[in-house]
């Protein structure tokens, strides 16, 4: 849809001139749901009616000359972990296929203060664990570029639903990965901010030290627009980092002339797929041939990230989904004997296997006599991958590797298999454990599907990470590649 | 180090999840594998290293105490599975 290929500017340009209403957007949005979400079932709710009057209203704005959202009248998705008020928000999951938020979040608020449209809720893997969306309790979403690949996870949806033109940008939450994967799956724009720039507040939480949100969009300066619409220090979210906002879009001037690029060894290792290898590579060329410069670097703790990730992860959702209990939200279980009978019941019937496995393991690490072993241990090996990160960026601008070691893998593939599922995450885990931005950017296929350039910043430096991920962007065609649906 | 099913019985009691014998022989083989990769970690001499809990300092987020407006009893019981006369409604936890 020629309609979702125009940049932000161009859109709106063509809004102030008449030549386009929000109506025709929010039209285009979901004929082409209509059309593509039977094959890609990125959608779990669509918000069709409050879409349509947000549309007539917004229209209202723009004859009045009151239009000035950043994002004004664009048809947004919204992964379905971030709370709207009076819209579905189910994490996936069956135990909360039912609930009806009485608040909305955060982001949700800052995304109708900016004047987007919410087109629906999308799909992912069940409260944000997984790395294919195959964990949905719903239905699996299927990549657009071939539907009988997964399209990564957890923001699945998200990434499937932009990469398809469904919507024009979409929001994702990224707790190992979970935005900049798909979004490399899906030849997408995946950002995931510093940790505390954006709130968390109405995010469902998974594992709270770890879970942001960020966009999923098509192109880099659509991702500083949005990052610019939901940044911000929020007295809600006790990690809200009171920091102050820069001006994103104005950092992407195209200059990476003395940028110095550290390349770690271990991203591009054992287990990377050649094709991937060869796109990274000649990514570093050209940015080489822009005037940075880049050498091999160690993050010397990458191959004990993903043990210490899934064990601090899982530790803090088994305390997170302690508040599954069903009795103020959520499905109950039918003829409990008892309370504990009650939460018991009602927390097996409702939690797929995933999320079992892991609040299983959590639990596990964090009971008595484990907790030093496991919990504490992963605590201090956290502090030792952070410093890796911390020893790099003392000589260094922005660390880049792949996002993920290969392409989207075929459905069904991996689902018997955690620990080789949870392996894929590699190269955006520690990334995570650091606390640091990073953005996937399309760098290239490997037998027919996207790859991803992952682009890794210093704290809050946002600003260097879209800069140089634009002036990358501006001299490849990759990102303009669109799936035939 | 080995997880039993009997260790299986006892997490998920502590966990509040009531798990089918299918499950428990699942979970044991799948945990077992997990743990024993998250072994790897003691390869790494840890003992004077801080943990890393947050990677920004956290403080407490204190507001002044003084009376807003919150949400209606009805729209906070909206969500609710079962409810009575204003409140949440669980099975008696008294005889």
């Amino acid at each position: 849809m020629a309609l979702f290929d125009l940049r932000l500017q161009e859109v709106h340009n063509q809004l102030r001139k008449k030549e386009l209403s929000v109506a025709d957007l929010v039209d285009a949005s979901f004929s082409r749901i209509a059309a593509t979400d039977a094959s890609i079932q990125a959608f779990l709710t669509l918000n069709e009616e409050g879409a349509r009057t947000a549309a007539a209203e917004l229209d209202k704005a723009l004859a009045d000359g009151s239009e000035q959202g950043l994002l004004f009248g664009l048809p947004a998705g919204i992964k379905d972990n971030i709370v709207t008020e009076g819209l579905l928000t189910t994490c996936a999951s069956q135990f909360l296929r039912n609930y009806d938020p009485i608040y909305d979040a955060t982001v949700t608020k800052k995304l109708k203060a900016a004047q987007s449209v919410t087109i629906g809720k999308l799909n992912m893997d069940e409260f944000a664990m997984g790395g294919s969306n195959e964990n949905s309790s719903f239905h699996p979403t299927r990549n657009p570029w071939n539907t009988d690949y997964v399209p990564g996870g957890s923001s699945g949806g998200s990434a499937a639903s932009v990469a398809a033109g469904q919507v024009y940008f979409a929001l994702g939450s990224d707790t190992g990965g979970s935005i900049r994967q798909p979004a490399a799956y899906c030849g997408i724009v995946g950002l995931k901010p510093t940790y505390g720039l954006v709130s968390r507040f109405g995010l469902v939480a998974f594992a709270s030290s770890l879970d942001q949100i960020g966009p999923l969009t098509k192109n880099v300066e659509d991702s500083a627009y949005v990052l610019q619409a939901i940044a911000g220090y929020d007295q809600n979210d006790s990690t809200s980092a009171n920091v102050e906002i820069p001006d994103y879009v104005s950092a992407l001037n195209g200059d990476v002339k003395g940028l110095r690029i550290g390349v770690p060894k271990e991203y591009l290792g054992q287990g990377i797929d050649p094709q991937v290898k060869e796109a990274v590579l000649a990514a570093l060329k050209q940015f080489e041939s822009l005037g940075a410069t880049w050498e091999e670097v160690s993050l010397p703790h990458t191959e004990y990230a993903v043990a210490t990730y899934y064990l601090l992860a899982s530790s803090e959702a088994s305390s997170n989904l302690a508040r599954f209990d069903g009795v103020r939200y959520g499905v109950r279980a039918e003829n409990p004997d008892n309370l504990l009978d009650l939460y018991r019941k009602s927390r097996s019937q409702g939690f797929g296997q995933e999320v079992k496995r892991r609040i299983m393991l959590g639990t596990y690490a964090l009971s008595s006599g484990y907790y030093d072993a496991y919990y504490l241990k992963a605590q201090k090996v956290r502090t030792l991958i952070k410093q890796d990160f911390d020893n790099v960026f003392q000589n260094f601008d922005l660390i880049i590797g792949p996002t993920a070691p290969t392409a989207a893998f075929p459905i069904g593939e991996q689902v018997g298999d955690p620990l080789t599922m949870y392996l894929n995450d590699i190269c955006t885990i520690p990334v995570s454990l650091a606390g640091v931005p990073a953005i996937s950017v399309p760098c290239g296929f490997a037998n027919g599907l996207p790859v991803g350039l992952q682009i890794i910043g210093k704290a809050f430096d946002e600003r260097t990470v879209l800069r140089a991920a634009h002036a990358y962007e501006q001299h490849t065609e990759h990102h303009k590649q669109r799936p035939q649906l | 180090m080995s997880i039993t099913i009997k260790d299986v019985e006892h997490v998920a009691n502590l966990a509040r999840l009531e798990l089918s014998e299918q499950e428990k022989e699942q979970f044991a083989g799948q945990l077992n594998a997990i743990l024993k990769y998250a072994e790897k970690l003691n390869e790494l001499q840890t003992d004077d290293v801080e943990p890393t809990s947050h990677v920004l300092p956290v403080y407490n987020v204190m507001r002044d105490d003084v009376i807003r407006e919150s949400v209606t009893n009805e729209t906070a019981l909206r969500n609710a599975p079962e409810d009575e006369d204003g409140q949440f409604k669980v099975p008696a936890v008294l005889e």
